[in-house]
């Protein structure tokens, strides 16, 4: 392993998490116009053309705000509650590729940060302990509204990320392997979204669930309980939640286009190796755009609903394509 | 021996695991008690992967600092028990199970030194396929499968009876039946 590798790294990593962070910032803009559009609104149109300089002036906004924090609040926790939900949030696309290699200054440069054994694995372990921040949060606040949004969203979380990581199965199945590289060459021909329809639905719905979106966006139902785990928040430690939960969304959205859509794999991939991560981009932008939209148009579903949708039909549904997938599979493999 | 860097990594993570483990038994707050277990499974994990298992580090991560330690740290804030009382300490017999304990522990690693003579040296660096997803598997399915499925049957038990327990028996369940009747 030379010096160049260890750099090579460190720059992936780093151009990631601008990614990350300046997607959120966009993300947050595309949502505000859209969601504006579809309510017959115009939305932000006023900081620089097309309102493209918003996402900056809130930023501006939120730094100049006051820091609070509650009397009897557990402070260390209070503190790093916002911290602990952002950093998974910003980690978890490591394993994903964004094309094969290209030529950059005399150098192969291969377009992924990890291309690990277990890359799948990967991913589930970063979602799985994504619940924490949220956790945490709503109980240093000492606030029972807060208290009550953190319970909610780690019962939530918990009980879908069963069926996530079940209908992440059907494509480690069909693909044989982990490695997420591989789960991607896999679908050259065919994305795994037509080989794997149930299974396509319910991750779709599962992370729905997982990033707190409507119409499963019950940790924060507002009627209910103000603004759930973040209601003590203010200023920037505001801001992390929201960041946090925004770098979610994207992060579904490109492991969910990877997994099932074929990643970065589309027409003229293999001559033109640039291409791959605008088709990743593509995929994730019109996956972005449909949450979009269902939040636009679905009311929120009540809470005993909520679980008892993850519990009997989405866990059995992801459970049953898994059987079926392993049968399929090892009916039609050829010895 | 191993490189250096290996060995510096190996003392800082050992001295993170080693120091919350302290931490998850003198904390008074059952909340940090068992983010200090957290810290400690992932430090552990942290192990394996210098070991080259990243299955099993991965797998440690998911199942027990995601799964099972959100569910505890979950009860724990619905009972409301974060704050450890004077009175909860105070278990019959517990300093003495303690030294006991200690000494049995003690106890076998010295006969562990004893036997094996000394400090074990540095084992060959495992084959790049060690650990692997698929290696894991086969191993599982072929040279441990009745363990392997007695565990499965044991953890369904486990289940039934959680299910079962939280059911109620027959009469509790009419009856509650009767009153949801009643009142619709």
């Amino acid at each position: 392993m030379d010096a160049g590798m260890i750099w090579e790294w460190i720059i992936k990593s780093i151009f990631l998490i601008l990614f990350m962070t300046g997607g959120f910032a966009y993300v947050t803009l595309l949502e505000r116009r859209v969601l504006a559009r579809m309510q017959v609104r115009i939305g932000p149109n006023r900081v620089g053309k097309f309102g493209l300089l918003q996402p900056i002036a809130d930023a501006v906004k939120l730094i100049f705000k006051e820091e609070l924090i509650p009397a009897g609040a557990d402070k260390l926790m209070f503190i790093v509650a916002p911290v602990i939900t952002v950093i998974p949030a910003l980690i978890i696309t490591g394993v994903i590729p964004w094309g094969t290699s290209i030529n950059l200054f005399g150098r192969e440069i291969a377009l992924s940060i990890a291309n690990v054994n277990v890359g799948v694995l990967y991913i589930m372990a970063v979602t799985s302990i994504s619940v924490y921040g949220i956790t945490l949060a709503g109980w240093s606040s000492n606030n029972k509204y807060a208290m009550f949004g953190g319970l909610r969203s780690t019962a939530q979380m918990i009980s879908y990320e069963l069926a996530l990581g079940l209908s992440l199965v059907g494509p480690i199945l069909l693909a044989g392997s982990m490695n997420v590289m591989d789960i991607v060459q896999a679908q050259k021909t065919l994305p795994f979204a037509l080989l794997q329809p149930a299974g396509f639905i319910v991750y779709f719905m599962a992370t729905l669930a997982e990033i707190n979106r409507a119409p499963f966006d019950m940790p924060e139902a507002e009627q209910e309980l103000t603004a759930g785990y973040h209601t003590e928040y203010s200023s920037m430690k505001f801001a992390l939640f929201f960041m946090a939960e925004y770098i979610k969304m994207i992060a579904v959205a490109m492991i969910g286009s990877t997994m099932f859509l074929g990643g970065f794999q589309g027409p003229f991939v293999d001559q033109l190796p640039w291409l791959g991560p605008v088709y990743l981009f593509g995929k994730v932008i019109v996956w972005l755009f449909v949450d979009i939209w269902i939040r636009a148009t679905l009311p929120r579903i009540r809470y005993d609903k909520l679980m008892a949708l993850g519990w009997k039909v989405m866990y059995p549904i992801a459970l049953l394509n898994v059987f079926i997938t392993g049968i399929l599979v090892v009916l039609t493999t050829k010895r | 021996m191993p490189p250096l860097g290996v060995i510096i990594l190996y003392a800082i993570i050992g001295l993170v695991s080693v120091g919350s483990a302290v931490g998850l038994l003198v904390s008074r707050n059952a909340i940090y008690s068992a983010l200090f277990l957290v810290l400690n499974f992932l430090t552990v994990a942290l192990l394996y992967l210098v070991l080259g298992a990243p299955f099993i580090a991965l797998a440690q991560i998911t199942v027990y600092a995601g799964a099972i330690m959100v569910l505890f740290l979950f009860v724990i804030m619905m009972l409301g028990a974060e704050k450890l009382t004077e009175s909860s300490l105070r278990v019959r017999g517990l300093r003495v199970l303690a030294v006991v304990l200690g000494l049995v522990f003690a106890a076998e690693v010295a006969l562990f030194l004893v036997v094996r003579g000394g400090i074990p040296a540095a084992p060959a660096e495992p084959a790049l396929t060690f650990g692997d997803p698929a290696a894991v598997g086969l191993m599982l399915f072929q040279q441990y499968t009745l363990p392997f499925e007695i565990t499965s049957v044991i953890l369904l038990a486990a289940m039934v009876g959680a299910i079962v327990l939280t059911r109620g028996d027959l009469k509790d369940r009419l009856a509650r039946r009767a009153a949801l009747e009643k009142k619709a």
